[in-house]
């Protein structure tokens, strides 16, 4: 299996950056993660080749980390965060919104997958709380109504 | 992206360059920047030590360990080499500055690891940054090329002779990795299980060689210590606790935001004055002062300095920087609930009274809040949170059974209100919610 071009150069640059193939594992994982979509097995069976582990070992390194999946998730993954700060402020509310208004529940992906769903600890945006990411982007100060918004934004880049 | 607050009080050092542009290297360099690294260049390993020493920085990641002092234990001679590894994995619930620093001044954050090996002999250092926050990292990747391209990293930096490499690390979600030895695990492309110590970091770390570990607010700090001197900082604090910290403002307060206040600022002040007071016209309850493994203060508590010692002598902790204020509307056992589902959540299940104690504390949390507890249960979970103290290899531990102990024993009476199937006084829906084999029961 070949990664893209991007991901090999980036994957033959990590390696000179540590005296051991190993350490390249996570955030390898993590970047082939977002070029295939989720960590299959043929996935799996790569990342453990280039470092030169059991893949049993690259699986046991992958349980660890939350980010991780062995299943492929919607295109644009919801991650609220209802940890105390968000809490407070009224992070478990936007998840129930994001729940009805998707349909689905924790860890779910809709139908058309497009959106996965996932309640997740502290993102780091205590400060801006209620908080969530989808994907990698931070939404922050979130009310029911700017959920609203932002979802039918995705929607739409969706469709373009 | 993050929003940027500001308050008169402030006293900016770290954040300085915040919304200046500054990730860009041409505007840092206008901004002083790349001035300490030349100047530490010039200074023999132990001046540099000395200077952080002088100016009572204690880290910022939690510990509040005197940073000169963490750095004088790595021995001079070793036949492993030394590394200077950059903590990023800001995961503690009530702590969002990391991140700022990361975004608005990352090559503050690359000077500092390089200070810090031109300090003990390293030529290597690694910046790790969560998983989450990828959108740091492609800052932070373009700062160490940028550093690169003008001969301040890699072979004979600014011409002096001497090499210094640095590299950003990503990780993948977990928190267990911020704990120092779990993140050179991590680091080494494992599971992030801590070591047991010793061997501390300072002697046996990163691929065997002796390691020091810092915060990204730590090392920021230190580029304004090397040029402006170590007695200036110290001046900003309280004895023994110098200079600045971000503190996150969070919770239920009118202004929530990051920022940056002498150490040892009143916490009273910081509700009301900075943070423009308790939001709705509500009354302040109480406080976790330094992110969510710290004990908590009530509203009587908290006119208090926000210095490591005081804080310690009050029985809580400054940790890593994340207020959190709570309004009289908040039900602590439900907060109580949140803190230790997350810990619970968190805990790498190495270390058997931290994986057992964080799921039963939480179990019995649940059925309490779900108006389900038994009054025993009340001295059992601080019986049990009590047992977990210590007897774990990291503070994983400690950090969830802290927390519980402290609420309990302050907030009591809130654990009798939900006694005998009485609902949750602050949210009566919690029932129904919680404990799905109750929803039938009403
Ligand atoms: C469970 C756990 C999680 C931690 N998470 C972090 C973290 O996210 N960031 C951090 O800087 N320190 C974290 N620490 C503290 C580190 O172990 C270490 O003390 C710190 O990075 C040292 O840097 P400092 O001296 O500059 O504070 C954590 C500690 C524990 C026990
Ligand atoms: S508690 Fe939600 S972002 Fe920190």
């Amino acid at each position: 299996m070949r990664f893209s071009d991007q991901l090999e150069t980036r994957i033959a640059t990590m390696l000179t950056h540590y005296p051991v193939k190993r350490s390249i594992l996570v955030p390898t994982l993590l970047f082939v993660q977002d070029e295939v979509g989720y960590l299959s097995d043929e996935a799996i069976a790569e990342v453990a080749k280039r470092v030169e582990l059991t893949e049993l070992e690259v699986r046991n390194v992958i349980s660890y980390y939350s980010m991780l999946s062995l299943k492929p998730k919607g295109k644009f993954n919801i991650q609220v965060c209802t940890n105390i700060c968000c809490m407070i402020r009224g992070g478990e509310s936007i998840f129930d919104h994001c729940k009805k208004k998707l349909g689905i529940g924790h860890k779910m992906t809709t139908p058309d997958g497009l959106f996965s769903l996932e309640e997740v600890e502290c993102i780091g945006a205590c400060s801006w709380a209620p908080a969530m990411q989808v994907n990698y982007d931070f939404h922050e100060n979130l009310t029911a109504e700017k959920v609203d918004a932002i979802l039918d934004d995705y929607k739409r880049k969706a469709q373009q | 992206m993050a929003d940027l607050v500001s308050h008169p009080a402030e006293v900016k050092v770290v954040s300085k360059r915040f919304g200046k542009g500054a990730a860009n290297i041409d505007r840092y360099l206008e901004l002083d920047g790349y001035k300490a690294v030349q100047k530490a260049l010039g200074m023999d390993p132990d001046a540099i030590i000395n200077e952080v020493k002088t100016s009572a920085l204690r880290g910022r990641g939690g510990a509040g360990f005197a940073t000169g002092m963490k750095w004088s234990f790595v021995p001079k001679q070793s036949a492993k080499p030394k590394y200077v590894l950059c903590n990023g994995d800001e995961s503690e619930p009530g702590t969002c500055k990391d991140r700022l620093i990361l975004e608005h001044d990352p090559h503050s954050v690359i000077e500092g690891v390089m200070i810090a090996g031109l300090a003990i002999g390293a030529r290597i250092g690694y910046i790790y940054i969560r998983g989450e926050y990828r959108y740091l990292s492609v800052i932070m990747e373009k700062a160490i090329a940028d550093a690169y391209a003008r001969g301040f990293l890699g072979k004979n930096i600014f011409g002096s002779g001497r090499d210094f490499d640095v590299y950003w690390h990503g990780g993948a979600g977990a928190y267990e990795v911020g704990e120092e030895s779990a993140l050179m695990e991590s680091l080494e492309g494992k599971r992030g299980i801590p070591r047991i110590k010793p061997p501390f970091p300072a002697v046996v770390g990163l691929f065997g060689g002796p390691t020091v570990i810092n915060n990204v607010e730590t090392l920021a700090s230190v580029p304004p210590i090397i040029l402006q001197g170590g007695e200036w900082f110290a001046s900003l604090g309280t004895p023994k606790n110098g200079g600045t910290r971000l503190y996150c403002l969070n919770g239920h307060i009118n202004n929530p935001g990051v920022y940056e206040l002498p150490v040892g600022f009143n916490l009273l002040r910081m509700i009301n004055e900075v943070g423009g007071g308790i939001w709705k016209g509500r009354k302040l309850k109480a406080v976790t002062p330094g992110g969510s493994s710290c004990p908590i203060l009530k509203a009587e508590e908290c006119d208090i300095a926000m210095d490591f010692d005081t804080l310690m002598k009050a029985g809580s902790m400054l940790g890593s920087g994340g207020v959190v204020i709570l309004d009289d509307q908040t039900c602590m056992v439900k907060y109580a609930l949140r803190t230790i589902k997350f810990y619970q959540h968190e805990s790498c299940g190495w270390c058997i009274p931290c994986r057992e104690g964080t799921d039963w504390l939480k179990k019995s949390l649940t059925r309490f809040h779900a108006g389900a507890g038994l009054k025993k249960d009340i001295d059992n979970i601080q019986y049990l949170a009590e047992n977990m103290l210590g007897r774990t290899f990291c503070a994983l531990g400690d950090a969830a059974a802290m927390p519980t102990i402290s609420i309990v024993k302050k907030f009591r009476n809130e654990f009798e209100d939900h006694l005998e199937g009485r609902p949750c006084p602050y949210d009566p829906e919690a029932v129904t919610q919680q404990l799905p084999v109750l929803a039938g029961a009403h």
